[in-house]
């Protein structure tokens, strides 16, 4: 290098990976550089083009894409591309274009591969650092794609094999092992159609037939599962992973209108998916005690590193984390029963918060109650409901769902009641609200029965659905309470940031982010008698209702998804580096593009606070300081 | 902003034809060799003219009082300039050197006492000017200097064609200087220097100054300009001086 190029030399030598580079290594590396200006809106990288060469920014912004077309990301000065192509047969996997008056250096594949292999570091960032989610993107797309992109119908490899009814218990196992299925569909006959009734699987067999020592002449109706969860032949795959991961449910009908056109089991999907979440579930309701629950638990994290890294979208991640946080809660009570013996009187173990609305992540504490059937006698029962809440609690503490420090647990009595006692708290609230209590009940309006008789909570989403919408003074309040976190966002389109335990400029991308947003889309899901708990679907019913335009609707569909991702790719990184996920958000860790759509998402919340503000008066001053 | 515009005035030469004239007057070989290399054709689209940027510094602005002090050179074309490919020598000049230029380039004259005559770095800097065409902001200092240098040393000057970009600068912007009611108005005169020149365009700017930074830097902005203004088919001649 002459020396006269120090200036350019000086500029790499500011940018990662350039900066930890041996000096006489960066000279080669300068050397080699060719020069090239690109005006904005031009291409630079086409994709498929052969492509020889590494990008490095001197100045401008490029845009890169993906093949699809999508933009998929947005760099800046001291940034590279480019370097997907050179590790991939020299082909273009991510076009690029300018958005600015770019000026770009260039080094040769030589030079590249040289660095690749003789400097770790160098190596390290183009594959990992910069670029992790992309590569790994690049190398399981496929795969997570298929999940996304095939239909149920692809699983089906047989007939359904189905029964009357009417047969007898010995005769169901029968043609279950003569037919080698695990689960057996049951008909009934009506006006000449035969309708789908009820489902008999293996496990229904173990646990309801074998175990309680039934004659072989029980009728099959007796204890067959009715009311099915069932799916269309033309969902997707990973929707009927998210539905056997809601419901707990290892098999699925698959629907052509009233017609059965085969039943897919969750082993065929772990086994087109071996590494997904639901293998992990699987494993969850494999595990005889806490202990095994408490060790599998550490894979949960990993679960959530790699959909994220398969470009998972935050609904997906989010259900598919809640629906790994049920299967913890719905094995614990299955121990718990197995320990403590059947329940005396009905019960149903509900969710709340985050799990209730399927948007949980791997930083959450549990936040669970139990409504117990109206015949419930404290004297007599409520030993047995509090040592199997306490099992539960414990047992979930265990796993790493830390207990909830406002004491919203099933252990606390208050919320430990029969029905009708919280049919009370709920029309109290509603009725006769008061601010300062509604915000410690907040998170009773995300609630999802999630074992035992679950229409218990079903009854509650009815009564929330009717009264809310009719009580202006409870929305009013509920919507001032929305209005006490605000997004990070200053007037000039500047962070406000705070400090973080470590003294560290940040800010919160929960508390001021997707709390506010599920805070306020719940107030307008509530003012619209919708019965949904997850904020997606919230929006979808609000839509449906007219309450906000659709533009709007839009808009905070797609600021809550930008701050879920970001949230949990900032989770994510955390794990890959080995440090404890949390949800403080540098600036400085975020790249220019993450930035800068922030701030719009931000700015999205501030205008649907506003608007929250005046649809339901909310306007005077704050309920609590 | 894709206006086509020549910047070319009439007197300009059909500088493929003049080569082949000068290429039987000249007398010293350099020269010869360097005519004989010949000039592309006048209608060759400058996306495929091989080009060099060319930038001196000199102790002053005037060829016959002052002296050149050094030459940066570096071959490109409008898809890409070779850093590695960059040439800066510092030579002696032939005439003290004036105290303001010391600041502005750096060269001190502990520099210049070991540094080589012009004459000993003809034969390098020919091997990158032959057969490519020289780009520079502001022609009448390389050009100039160039040809009173080889006039002292060989005898003979030179003749060659040229892109200017600060000519470029000045046809883009030809009312630079607003009038007095413009000025009244708050209109900024436009600067046409290169480092401003370079501003209009998104270029970066770059804190040394050498003769083969400042020879980048206008490579660089004339790919900036061809780019906005005339487009890579736009035949050379449209643009050389």
């Amino acid at each position: 290098m002459q020396a006269e190029l120090i200036d350019i030399r000086n500029h790499m030598a500011n940018y990662p990976p350039f900066d930890e580079m041996p000096e006489e290594l960066l000279d080669r590396v300068v050397g080699t550089i060719e020069v090239e200006y690109f005006r904005a809106g031009t291409r630079i990288l086409e994709f498929g083009k052969a492509n020889h060469w590494l990008y490095y920014i001197r100045s401008g912004a490029v845009e890169i894409y993906r093949r699809s077309g999508e933009l998929y990301n947005r760099i800046g000065e001291g940034e590279m591309f480019g370097q997907f192509g050179l590790l991939m047969h020299q082909k273009v996997r991510f076009p690029a274009k300018a958005l600015e008056d770019t000026l770009i250096y260039r080094f040769p594949e030589e030079i590249f591969r040289l660095l690749f292999e003789n400097d770790d570091n160098f190596a390290d960032f183009v594959e990992v650092e910069d670029n992790s989610r992309l590569r790994s993107a690049l190398s399981r797309r496929e795969k997570s794609n298929e999940l996304m992109t095939s239909r149920v119908t692809r699983l089906i490899t047989r007939e359904p094999v189905s029964a009357p009814c009417t047969v007898r218990l010995q005769e169901a196992a029968r043609i279950m092992t003569d037919q080698g299925v695990s689960a057996l569909l049951l008909m009934e006959e009506n006006k000449g159609h035969n309708d789908l009734k009820g489902i008999i699987t293996d496990r229904d067999l173990r646990t309801r037939a074998l175990s309680e020592a039934l004659p072989s002449e029980t009728p099959i109706s007796d204890i067959m599962s009715e009311d099915l969860i069932t799916i269309r032949d033309n969902a997707f795959i990973f929707e009927a992973m998210l539905t056997m991961l809601h419901n707990n449910v290892h098999h699925l009908p698959v629907m052509d209108k009233h017609e059965v056109r085969g039943v897919i089991a969750l082993s065929d999907i772990v086994k087109y998916e071996s590494q997904s979440s639901l293998y992990l579930v699987s494993n969850i309701y494999h595990q005889q005690d806490v202990r095994g629950l408490q060790k599998i638990s550490r894979d949960v994290r990993d679960s959530f590193v790699r959909m994220v890294n398969e470009d998972a979208n935050s609904h997906m991640i989010g259900s598919a984390m809640a629906g790994i946080g049920r299967s913890f809660t719905q094995r614990l009570l299955e121990l718990g029963e197995e320990k403590l013996g059947p329940p005396p009187v009905p019960y149903c173990f509900m969710a709340l918060g985050s799990m209730a609305r399927d948007e949980q992540l791997v930083v959450t504490d549990q936040d669970n109650a139990m409504i117990l059937d109206d015949s419930f006698n404290p004297k007599e029962h409520d030993e047995y409901f509090l040592a199997l809440a306490k099992f539960v609690s414990d047992g979930l503490a265990e796993c790493g769902y830390t207990y909830c420090t406002g004491d919203i647990m099933a252990t606390n009595q208050k919320w430990r009641q029969p029905l009708n006692v919280w049919k009370g708290y709920f029309t109290d609230w509603i009725e006769n609200p008061k601010a300062e209590a509604l915000l410690n009940s907040n998170i009773f309006f995300d609630l999802d029965g999630i074992y035992g008789k679950t229409d218990f909570a079903e009854d509650l989403k009815t009564l929330v659905a009717e009264k809310a919408s009719n009580s202006q003074r409870f929305l009013t309040m509920m919507a001032r309470n929305s209005l006490n976190r605000t997004p990070p966002i200053g007037f000039f389109r500047s962070f406000v940031l705070e400090e973080d335990g470590q003294q560290r400029k940040s800010f919160n991308l929960k508390r001021r982010g997707t709390a506010p947003l599920s805070d306020l889309i719940r107030v307008h899901a509530l003012a619209c008698g919708s019965r949904a708990q997850n904020s997606f679907e919230r929006l979808r019913a609000i839509g449906n209702t007219k309450l906000l335009l659709d533009d709007d609707l839009g808009n905070l569909r797609d600021a809550l998804e930008f701050i879920a991702i970001v949230r949990i790719r900032h989770q994510a990184i955390a794990i890959e580096e080995g440090r404890d996920p949390d949800n403080n958000v540098r600036p400085e860790d975020l790249s220019p593009f993450e930035r800068s759509h922030l701030k719009d998402a931000f700015q999205v919340v501030s205008n649907a606070q506003k608007f929250l503000r005046f649809r339901y008066n909310a306007g005077v001053g704050r309920n609590v300081q | 902003m894709s206006s086509k515009a020549a910047v070319v005035s009439t007197q300009t030469p059909d500088w493929s034809e003049r080569f082949g004239a000068l290429a039987g007057e000249a007398l010293h070989p350099l020269l010869k060799e360097y005519y004989e290399a010949g000039c592309i054709a006048p209608d060759t689209p400058i996306s495929d003219v091989p080009m060099v940027a060319m930038d001196f510094e000199t102790t002053g602005l005037n060829p016959d009082q002052h002296s050149i002090v050094s030459v940066g050179l570096v071959p490109f074309t409008l898809k890409g300039i070779q850093l590695g490919a960059g040439r800066h020598w510092v030579v002696r000049p032939r005439l003290p050197l004036h105290q303001t230029s010391i600041e502005i380039h750096g060269i001190t004259h502990a520099d210049i006492a070991k540094a080589p005559d012009l004459e000993d770095i003809l034969d390098p800097m020919f091997e990158m000017l032959r057969g490519r065409i020289p780009v520079v902001h502001y022609r009448s200092i390389e050009r100039g200097f160039l040809d009173v240098a080889l006039r002292w040393r060989l005898g003979e000057g030179i003749e060659f064609p040229v892109l200017d970009t600060m000519a470029i600068e000045a046809h883009l912007h030809p009312n630079r200087r607003p009038t007095r009611w413009q000025q009244f108005r708050g209109q900024k005169p436009v600067s046409i220097r290169l480092a401003d020149s370079r501003t209009r365009y998104g270029l970066p700017h770059y804190a040394a100054h050498n003769a083969l930074i400042d020879a980048i830097a206008t490579a660089e902005l004339l790919q900036a300009q061809i780019y906005h203004h005339f487009g890579p088919e736009a035949p050379v001649q449209d643009l050389w001086l």
